[in-house]
């Protein structure tokens, strides 16, 4: 039995359903990334995600667009991102409490729609295989990479430009620094609250475009908190990717690959109990985080609010 | 900083009002079924005549662990109390409140207590979870009935009544029928915990299957969630890939699995509710709980001023359990006869389900 898990097509079958599971993850990881290297911790990605989720199902199921629901569930986000924003730089509250505050939001919104506007669970034809010439035909390969949704891709593209805009461009410059030291930000002319709105914003976009990913693309169906704790674990694999897209996306694939891994375990037969299996990995991502915990640092103004001193 | 304490607790209080709206879980706790221990004292056949309509409405309150309209467990209960109602003449006679999503045990125990101090005459908790907060509200409120699913234990209590269904049996049903109708020989089960009724469906519907044809493999995938949808879509895409081409599952996260199913064509089992509407093309029956064959009799019970002690089981005898075809999907003659007699089978005895 174990060597039937080395098999071909069982290895193609965890990679691309490993590949397919990352993809909200990273969405909504990358877009805390952003929001926390700016120095706020947003802990309402799973709301956002729900509500996002939500139009973006409403809309595809009643205009029978899915573009327009994948907009509706970026704008949605981007509304969730400007509130966080407000109550963040303006108001500048607790953000970890408010955080929890907009996911209650969120989880109870989009339940309160789904029962009032829907009723009953129903599905949508989601956004299609899309094929590339020539690269989904490569045998393995193809079927793994290339055989993919569109929101699938999207999700894998996003992570060398959220690099490239970190690390390369003036924004990502001032986005670090607002997030290491927003005083000689400011001081040099960097309008602290400009950024944080504009890191916050995009992070609810993206957690809304995450949410879509669901609702939309993989699932094509929407049910009440279907997100089921993803938007918390995104938040903790902007931890555990130490604040770099890359080690987000390793992060991402890691937990999902060991997700996919188990499920053929089970498949297969071989004699791990059901409940160990469910709980590889996040072991497995536990150990990693205590191997790696040495080099990680976190954004020096994480979590504080910025005043300026006069 | 004054100012902002206060928009702050606006915002906070803003958002848990609109959130008690849609009543949520605040956390995913897992969901422990137990498996029934106790002998079970089987109520006599169901009478078929509603009790008549009291001068008062009779007023009915249930406790759930997901969404009404989950499609599965939680569903097959509100369904239920919405059959009663219509047979006693409208919400005027029968009157049903429910709370959805009580995942915590705490809130629904709150919940559970609030009702039976509102003056309700039933108050159902409908998932094992709430066994122990049963146990300690029932002796405050002698003068309710509650009741309690999916289970045989009555704590002894004179005002718990207990309710479980016989999963097992729908479960082989379906099996049998998945055997003929599989040609790849390759046949999956998305799982949620397990245990409990979850448990007892798979175990009957292994049994099935291996009744009528043992040369069939059968891989059961239990994800260890009754939520996560995407994680049950992902177990049925494994089982899809791994050769199989008849799926089954149950517990209201494989909405996820029987999308899967419909993208390959392969055909569908279901249980608790009837899940055709999410599939029509791929779903051939579902197993569907009729709880309101127990509600029935414990509601001439309580006119009779017996407010507890027993236990029911809905099985497929006495119609708790109806396995209902999906009407636009054919079934060849044969196997159709061959589900009947088989259905018959377990009803009269001739047919005994071993499990593991």
């Amino acid at each position: 039995m174990i060597n039937e898990l080395f098999s071909i097509t069982v290895l193609i079958g965890i990679l691309a359903s490993g590949i397919r599971l990352a993809t909200p993850y990273l969405y909504a990881a990358i877009g805390e990334t952003f929001s926390q290297k700016s120095g706020v911790l947003n802990l309402g990605v799973e709301g956002q995600m729900l509500l996002g989720c939500f139009a973006a199902f409403y809309v595809a199921l009643t205009t029978g667009n899915l573009w327009l629901g994948l907009l509706a569930a970026m704008i949605v986000g981007a509304l969730m991102g400007l509130a966080m924003a407000y109550v963040t730089v303006n108001l500048q509250a607790q953000q970890g409490i408010s955080g929890i505050g907009f996911y209650l939001f969120g989880l109870g919104m989009s339940e309160l729609l789904f029962q009032r506007l829907m009723g009953t669970v129903e599905t949508v034809k989601g956004f299609p295989k899309v094929y590339i010439p020539g690269l989904s035909d490569i045998p393995g390969i193809g079927e793994i990479f290339f055989s993919q949704n569109i929101l699938v891709y999207g999700a894998y593209l996003l992570v060398p430009l959220a690099w490239f805009v970190l690390n390369k461009t003036t924004l990502g410059l001032k986005i670090r620094s607002v997030g290491e030291n927003p005083d000689a930000a400011d001081s040099l002319g960097v309008s602290v609250a400009r950024v944080r709105y504009f890191t916050i914003i995009l992070g609810g976009t993206l957690s809304g475009i995450a949410g879509a990913s669901l609702s939309i693309a993989l699932l094509n169906v929407f049910q009440q908190n279907m997100t089921s704790g993803l938007g918390f674990i995104a938040v903790a694999l902007v931890y555990f990717g130490a604040w770099s897209p890359l080690g987000v996306l390793g992060g991402a694939l890691l937990f999902s690959m060991v997700n996919s891994l188990q499920l053929w375990i089970q498949v297969l037969g071989i004699p791990i109990p059901s409940d160990i299996a469910v709980m590889m990995p996040y072991i497995l991502t536990i150990l990693v985080l205590i191997a790696t915990v040495s080099r990680v640092r976190a954004p020096s103004a994480l979590t504080k609010p910025f005043e300026r001193e006069n | 900083m004054k100012k902002f304490a206060w928009i702050l607790t606006f915002v906070l209080a803003l958002s848990l009002i609109v959130s008690a709206c849609g009543t949520p879980a605040a956390t995913e706790a897992p969901v422990v079924e137990e498996a029934p221990a106790a002998e079970v004292t089987e109520a006599p056949v169901a009478a078929t005549e509603p009790p008549a309509a009291p001068a008062e409405p009779f007023r009915v309150a249930v406790v759930m662990p997901s969404a009404i309209n989950d499609l599965a467990f939680s569903q097959s209960m509100y369904d239920a109390l919405m059959r009663i109602q219509e047979e006693m003449g409208g919400p005027e006679a029968f009157e049903i409140v429910y709370s959805e999503n009580m995942f915590v045990v705490d809130d629904a125990a709150a919940a559970l207590r609030d009702y039976a101090s509102q003056g309700y005459d039933l108050v159902i908790g409908h998932g094992s979870q709430y066994g122990t907060s049963l146990q300690e509200i029932a002796p405050d409120f002698p003068e309710t009935s509650f009741a309690w699913g999916t289970t045989a234990e009555t704590f002894g209590q004179p005002n718990i009544f207990a309710y479980e269904a016989a999963s097992q049996e729908g479960g082989y049903v379906n099996g049998v029928l998945a055997a003929s109708l599989s040609t790849s020989k390759v046949i999956g089960i998305v799982g949620p915990i397990e245990v409990g009724d979850a448990k007892l469906y798979v175990d009957g519907f292994k049994a099935g299957v291996a009744a009528t044809d043992p040369s069939i493999t059968v891989n059961v995938n239990y994800i260890g969630s009754f939520s996560d949808v995407a994680l049950a879509s992902e177990a049925a895409s494994t089982h899809l890939s791994a050769g199989a081409d008849v799926l089954t599952g149950t517990a209201q996260m494989v909405v996820g699995a029987i999308g899967k199913a419909e993208e390959s064509n392969a055909l569908w089992f279901g249980t608790q509710s009837n899940q055709t509407s999410l599939a029509p093309s791929i779903v051939v029956a579902s197993q569907v709980y009729h709880w309101e064959v127990a509600l029935r009799e414990m509601l001439t019970l309580i006119g009779e001023g017996t407010l507890g002690g027993q236990s029911f089981k809905a099985d497929l005898a006495n119609g708790g359990e109806v396995i209902e075809f999906n009407p636009d999907y054919t079934l060849s003659d044969d196997v159709k006869a061959l589900a009947d007699s088989t259905i018959q089978g377990i009803v009269d005895g001739s047919i005994t389900i071993t499990l593991p």
